[in-house]
């Protein structure tokens, strides 16, 4: 810092400062691309959701249909095997994988826009909006949701992977809710934020510009963890026969394959697939997660 | 002589290189010597009374050597410090308030901490319980939660416990920097009270604020971007700096009667180096008004008058 | 007499405390104070005295249980709705005591100034913006080369809290919160922001000085409020409190404040030999909760004694 001998210099040709936002973009991208966490993390989930929406495409029969001989390991043909009945594994954990992305997204993400809007308005409004929201919060988190949603999906009479998303996330955004809150409370107080209301910025764009970019990677664990969480909810509602009519996903393959013993039988080409496939996105949404938190803290860059 | 110091090289490892935290101090600390220890942040007084304790992971010892009543020690070797810890060498760490359990009474976390150390807690219950009063507190307080209490109060007891063991030097980092003016006030007469009962032997004072050591200290030690600038009884530290950078920084201080209008203080232009890549020479020389040719050289630290040390070329003159 | 830009009248602020509000907590009690135009004022405490809440309550970031705040005869009660605030913001403007808190970690250091082109500023051309930031900068003695395009981490605390003032002059202020300024940065940068209030005040901007520490207070202000557990003790020209004080508790602050030229022992061997005249202090019965001020000289006010 030379500051004080560097009043005269004020007026010399210093950097202009250019737009702000376009400026942070480019740099974001700059370090995002020299990210081997992030480029790992987001490449496997990238293959996986690509073989999930384009692989169907390329098998010409029903996931459920039996189409080979019974319990056969993976070959040429049953990439991955067949069921006890003959069911062609890799059909079925093409359809799975999609229907299993839809389900984290669609309850994944109804849970993460109802638990983040609720917690960042608790959490940076404080007062009675904060004890109301508080209350409605906790009164959703002990309603028993498996039993609602049960009661629920009972009732309607098409059941589609769409409406099990909303249904799942109508009742899991509770404890994102008070994940963002808590978060929120704590960053409210921070004096970055009364310095944009002294800049005569409103209270949306004070969370979404100020509050929301520093817990970017909070919020996208959360994101993580509420998809993840769907698809665990959807496999159990699968399994108690509330899931999808003729629906085919990762849960219920899982379910099945315990159903009929797979385990005893050995027929580990049945359970390992679905398995791995929900372990391997969930863990590769962490590893994105990590790298992403690398990317847009400066902080962590220079390590 | 209770402390020698000799050359002292401390680097903090980072992942773009070493920080030379401390790049070579040296100095002597008398049988019941009050030093203070100025300078700004960053400049190394952290630092050094770590080192005197316990080297964080981080720390690397790299030279020199510390004494402690004629015998060294072994500062890079956190085993060889354990017996030495409390016993010999005490700290009151900077944040003490956060350093008592909130869940422990405070009788019980001390009588822990005394067994820890190989202490029974029933030999020196009289003697804490005295010096308890002494620094104006009701031995009730044993019975208390941390949180009863107010700042003042914990660093009270913080300083108590710290010496319980009459140790030969006390390290004490920050310690009123979060009190207000009048608890800073009897918290730093009852640090100077326990040296003139000889429960501690020697301390080193830590601050940033240099008028409060000026109240408390015999000798103030200014250090400047990992070096010993100067050191020197309290008064020609303050009355007759030698270094530059120690009279620049005296003369900036407001005091209690200073005006803008009475005559306006300056600051230091500039800022401390890094010390990722310190320069050669002095490291003053870039803000220093007096700089010449030679200070590209690094300037030793010399006795200019007997007590007073200064490391500028200009002292001599 | 310049005009009167600040105006606080009998402002008091009661927090509720404990998890159903039962518990009371008086942060603020009965404080009446003004601030004109290149006047400033400190209001120097402890912890606990309320200093920061009125700088807070001044800004509109928090409201006053009772009284009334008036900046240019409009009380800030009266302010409500967005666009009304933001008017507000245009002429009065604060500066905290973490510059590094005041800054979003993950966005550069010039965003501050962004934020203020962007809600107040949207027509200026990027040109004209530009020398604006200059000026601003070089009047707060900043080298733009050094701070502009850099991370908050990268700066230090002087250069933050340099920025932030210039940030509130980018907008055409009258009135200037400092919180603590200045308690966060090292000796040899921290006269330097002092001097900058010094310069601040000669173009006519009323400063309101909240700090714990008396020498600081007494360097740069015109005014002095000493606040003890949220009333006033001691209010009245700088030199007349600095140099007499009434109140016994800004006697004692005085005393125990550590000087560079004059060591406790002097102080205290002093107050000895010359004992300062007792004063008769205002009383109020028990239960009241005003703090009412007796005007021991002219402009010179002592306040209650609290126990």
């Amino acid at each position: 810092m030379t500051d004080v001998a560097g009043a005269p210099g004020a007026d010399s040709a210093a950097p202009a400062p250019e737009p702000a936002a376009e400026r942070r973009r480019s740099e974001t991208l700059h370090f995002a691309r020299r990210n081997p966490k992030l480029l790992i993390g987001s490449g496997i989930v990238l293959t996986l959701l690509l073989i999930g929406l384009i692989g169907p495409f390329f098998i010409d029969h029903d996931p459920n249909e039996y189409v080979g001989p019974q319990s056969q390991p993976p070959n040429g043909e049953y990439w991955l095997g067949t069921t006890s009945f003959g069911q062609d594994i890799w059909a079925q954990f093409v359809h799975g994988l999609r229907s299993t992305f839809l389900i984290g997204v669609f309850g994944g993400g109804v849970a993460f826009v109802i638990g983040t809007a609720v917690g960042f308005l608790a959490g940076y409004k404080g007062g009675w909006v904060d004890e109301v929201l508080n209350m409605i919060t906790n009164v959703v988190l002990v309603l028993p949701a498996l039993v609602v949603l049960i009661v629920a999906v009972a009732y309607l009479d098409a059941r589609g992977v769409l409406v099990q998303g909303v249904f799942i996330g109508l009742t899991s955004w509770p404890w994102a809710a008070r994940a963002v809150r808590s978060q929120t409370l704590s960053l409210a107080t921070r004096d970055f934020v009364d310095l944009a209301r002294l800049s005569g910025r409103r209270t949306w764009r004070i969370i979404t510009a100020e509050v929301a970019p520093n817990m970017s990677s909070y919020l996208v664990m959360t994101f993580i963890l509420l998809f993840g969480g769907s698809i665990l909810i959807a496999a159990g509602l699968d399994f108690i026969g509330l899931g999808p009519t003729n629906g085919v996903s990762l849960g219920l393959m899982l379910e099945n394959a315990v159903a009929w013993s797979a385990l005893q039988l050995g027929l580990w080409w049945w359970f390992i697939p679905p398995g791995l496939g929900i372990t391997v996105i969930v863990g590769s949404l962490y590893i994105l997660n990590v790298g992403l938190d690398e990317v847009f803290n400066p902080k962590l860059r220079e390590l | 002589m209770t402390l020698r110091v000799k050359d002292l090289k401390v680097y903090y490892q980072t992942l773009r290189g070493d920080v030379h935290a401390l790049d070579g101090v040296s100095f002597d600390l008398a049988d019941g010597e009050i030093m203070g220890l100025a300078g700004e942040s960053g400049c190394g007084k952290s630092t050094l009374s770590k080192s005197l304790i316990r080297l964080d992971s981080r720390m690397r010892h790299v030279g020199g050597t510390v004494e402690l009543d004629g015998e060294n020690v072994p500062i890079a070797d956190d085993e060889a410090m354990v017996p030495l810890r409390y016993h010999e060498i005490s700290l009151i760490p900077q944040y003490a308030m956060s350093a008592l359990n909130p869940t422990r009474k405070i009788g019980r976390m001390i009588n822990e901490l005394l067994r820890s150390r190989g202490v029974r807690p029933g030999d020196v219950a009289d003697e804490l319980r005295r010096r308890l009063e002494l620094v104006g507190l009701d031995p009730e307080v044993l019975d208390r939660f941390p949180i009863e209490l107010s700042g003042g109060m914990k660093q009270r007891v913080v300083m108590v416990i710290s010496t319980l063991l009459n140790p030969s030097l006390l390290i004490a980092d920050e310690v009123t920097s979060a009190l207000d003016v009048s608890t800073q006030r009897s918290v730093a007469e009852s640090l100077v009270e326990f040296r003139d009962r000889e429960y501690v032997r020697s301390m080193v004072f830590v601050t940033h604020d240099i008028s409060l050591v000026y109240q408390m200290a015999d000798t103030i030690m200014v250090m400047y971007a990992g070096r010993v600038a100067e050191k020197a009884p309290a008064r020609a530290v303050i009355e007759d700096p030698r270094h530059p950078y120690t009279r620049m920084l005296v003369s900036a201080l407001p005091e209690v009667g200073s005006t803008v209008s009475g005559g306006r203080l300056e600051g230091i232009p500039g800022t401390p180096p890094g010390l990722l890549n310190p320069p050669q020479g002095c490291r003053f020389r870039d803000r220093c008004p007096m700089a010449f040719d030679r200070c590209a050289e690094q300037p030793p630290l010399v006795e200019i008058e007997p007590g007073h040390w200064a490391a500028c070329w200009k002292t001599g003159e | 007499m310049s005009e009167t830009l600040l105006e606080l009248e009998h402002v008091h602020k009661v927090y509720r405390t404990g998890a159903f509000g039962g518990g009371r907590k008086r942060a603020v009690r009965d404080v009446s104070l003004t601030v004109r135009a290149g006047e400033v004022v400190s209001l120097i405490g402890e912890s606990g005295s309320g200093k920061s809440t009125l700088g807070k309550m001044v800004l509109g970031l928090s409201r006053p249980t009772e009284g009334r705040i008036l900046v240019e005869g409009t009380d800030v009660a009266g302010i409500r709705g967005f666009a009304a605030r933001k008017e507000y913001y245009r002429r009065v403007q604060g500066v905290f005591q973490d510059p590094f808190s005041c800054f979003n970690p993950i966005f550069k250091a010039d965003r501050v100034f962004e934020m203020v082109r962007g809600s107040y500023f949207p027509e200026v051309s990027d040109a004209d913006w530009r020398d604006r930031v200059l000026s601003a900068l070089g009047t707060v003695r900043l080298d733009p080369g050094n701070v502009l395009n850099k991370y908050p981490h990268q700066l230090s605390g002087g250069q933050l809290q340099r920025m932030l003032i210039a940030r509130a002059l980018l907008l055409d202020i009258r009135l200037l919160v400092a919180d603590e300024i200045i308690s966060m940065l090292d000796a040899s940068t921290r006269i330097d922001v002092l001097n900058l209030l010094a310069d601040l005040k000669e173009r006519g901007l009323g400063i309101l000085f909240v700090t714990h520490d008396l020498s600081l207070g007494n360097y740069v202000s015109d005014t002095s409020v000493i606040l003890r557990k949220g009333a006033i003790a001691e209010m009245g020209p700088t030199t007349r409190v600095f140099d007499n004080p009434l109140h016994p508790y800004s006697r004692h602050l005085l005393s125990c404040v550590p000087q560079l030229h004059r060591t406790w022992a002097e102080v205290d061997a002093d107050l000895a030999a010359n004992p300062p005249e007792d004063v008769t202090l205002p009383t109020v019965a028990d239960g009241d909760t005003s703090a009412p001020l007796l005007e021991a000289e002219e402009g010179h006010f002592v306040g209650i004694d609290q126990k």
